[in-house]
């Protein structure tokens, strides 16, 4: 799985890094950042909630 | 338009008797009929109701549906012909699209961000703690929502802003006057002006010395008074009314499901699921609205431009296609995603606040007071109106074994 965040979509909610604290943080402006592009197995099912919660749905993530 | 088109005939005013968590049943049958029901606005006006989870989400994620103030010049219950709304006042972002929204949005997002959130876990410990030793010295009985549900948040969201919590009687009041539903259109004036007054004040303040918070860290920008004062007025407002209402109403809720409020106990770790699913079980924040800014199709049907639209937001995370056996409040529901914060670029600012809060007073109320319930019959515990913008107990007496 890769993951990829739309920074221009991004509106700060946190919901990405709220849902998996390992593949997502924020940067100081509340921005999502991915810190593992391409997660373990165990982490998909966090991200594909990631995915669903994000509002702005600005999250990829590709099989 | 199509026959098979459900319409509702009127928004109800009312849920019904021994149901205060549930929405309206005239809302959930329009639900179980068509995520999307006609309605007529109190003026006349043709517009929609959705009650669909799907379809709330598409248009809360649509740039063609607005929040602009001056679009929403129909009301569902009070005909408001010949009074022309005007647009939000300068920083009241919640009533503007972008770009303006974004102007005064952006600047805040970093300021409650997850992790920001999360570094006001061991002050919000505090705050509980002091008003839990408050509660048990002058108990065993109190009303909650004056001795816990209210103060918390309020104190937390004046701290971050940095609003002292000696002047919460300048507007806290006031606070209560615009989303509780049961406010005269001239009260509504006076506590504007005199919430205005106090902002002007605080603003003032922060631009001539500044501290260490939110408000005064807004100072150091290009936005000016006036836009700081709507900024502030919608961060002081959304950080009151909100979190209190949850508190009061999830203690309510959580009493009332005595197996689930027993689970919460024994197993703690179920902390955080138990807060998203209170979150949706009973989305205080029930109803917004959208105009649409051009044609849009949603669910099968032509929302016209200049057409209203009603979002359910209560009845759509009640919305079985999306939540197994929806009506139940089961704390270890695994599937979350709930609405109970909007969607979109609206989407609550303040909701990793709200967490940590739900999360941290929640569970400290039962570990101190393991034998609390009701001092009244739950049919007497004084909910607010169905109008109100933001729903939960007036009060709720309480009491416990000393």
């Amino acid at each position: 799985m890769k993951v990829t965040v739309d920074t221009e979509r991004c509106i700060g909610s946190g919901m990405c890094v709220y849902s998996s604290e390992e593949v997502f943080d924020q940067d100081d402006d509340g921005t999502s950042i991915v810190l593992r592009p391409e997660p373990p197995a165990e982490l998909w099912d966090a991200v594909r909630r990631a995915v669903d919660r994000c509002p702005a749905s600005a999250i990829k993530a590709t099989p | 338009m199509s026959e098979s088109v459900h319409t509702l005939a009127a928004m109800p005013t009312e849920r019904r008797p021994g149901c205060p968590f549930d929405p309206p049943k005239e809302l959930i049958e329009a639900r179980e009929q068509s995520p999307l029901s006609r309605f007529t606005f109190a003026d006349g006006h043709q517009g929609w109701v959705i009650t669909g989870f799907d379809l709330i989400r598409q248009v809360m994620a649509d740039p063609r549906f607005s929040s602009r103030k001056e679009f929403m010049s129909h009301h569902p219950t009070i005909d408001y012909s010949g009074y022309e709304v005007p647009p939000a006042p300068p920083g009241e972002f919640l009533l503007m699209d972008d770009p303006q929204h974004s102007r005064y949005r952006k600047p805040l997002v970093g300021k409650f961000t997850v992790r920001r959130m999360r570094l006001l876990t061991e002050r919000i410990e505090q705050v509980t703690a002091e008003h839990l030793d408050a509660m048990e010295k002058a108990g065993p009985s109190t009303d909650l929502v004056t001795a816990f549900a209210k103060p918390i948040p309020a104190i937390v969201i004046c701290e971050l802003l940095g609003v002292p919590y000696e002047d919460r009687g300048r507007f806290q009041e006031n606070i209560d006057k615009f989303l509780g539903g049961e406010t005269s259109d001239e009260e509504l004036i006076a506590a504007y002006t005199a919430t205005q007054e106090y902002l002007a004040e605080l603003v003032a303040a922060k631009r001539a010395s500044p501290t260490d918070d939110v408000l005064s860290d807004l100072t150091d920008s290009d936005l000016t008074d006036e836009e700081l004062r709507g900024m502030a007025l919608i961060l002081l407002a959304a950080g009151f009314d909100t979190t209190a209402n949850m508190i009061g109403l999830g203690t309510f809720a959580l009493l009332q499901n005595p197996e689930q409020l027993a689970a919460l106990r024994s197993e703690p770790e179920l902390a955080d699921r138990a807060i998203e699913e209170l979150l949706r079980y009973l989305s205080v924040a029930k109803t917004f609205m959208r105009s649409a800014l051009e044609d849009v199709e949603v669910g099968g049907q032509t929302i016209k431009a200049g057409t209203m639209v009603i979002l359910s937001m209560n009845t759509a995370n009640r919305d079985p296609e999306r939540f197994p056996n929806p009506h139940v409040l089961d704390l270890d529901r695994q599937d979350g995603g709930h609405l109970a914060f909007g969607h979109g670029i609206h989407q609550c600012l303040g909701q990793q606040l709200a967490r940590v809060e739900l999360r941290v007073a929640l569970p400290a109320l039962f570990r101190r007071f393991p034998t609390l319930r009701l001092a009244v019959p739950a049919e007497e515990v004084a909910v607010r109106p169905e109008m109100a913008d933001i729903y939960g107990v007036k009060s709720l007496p309480v009491t416990w074994d000393a």
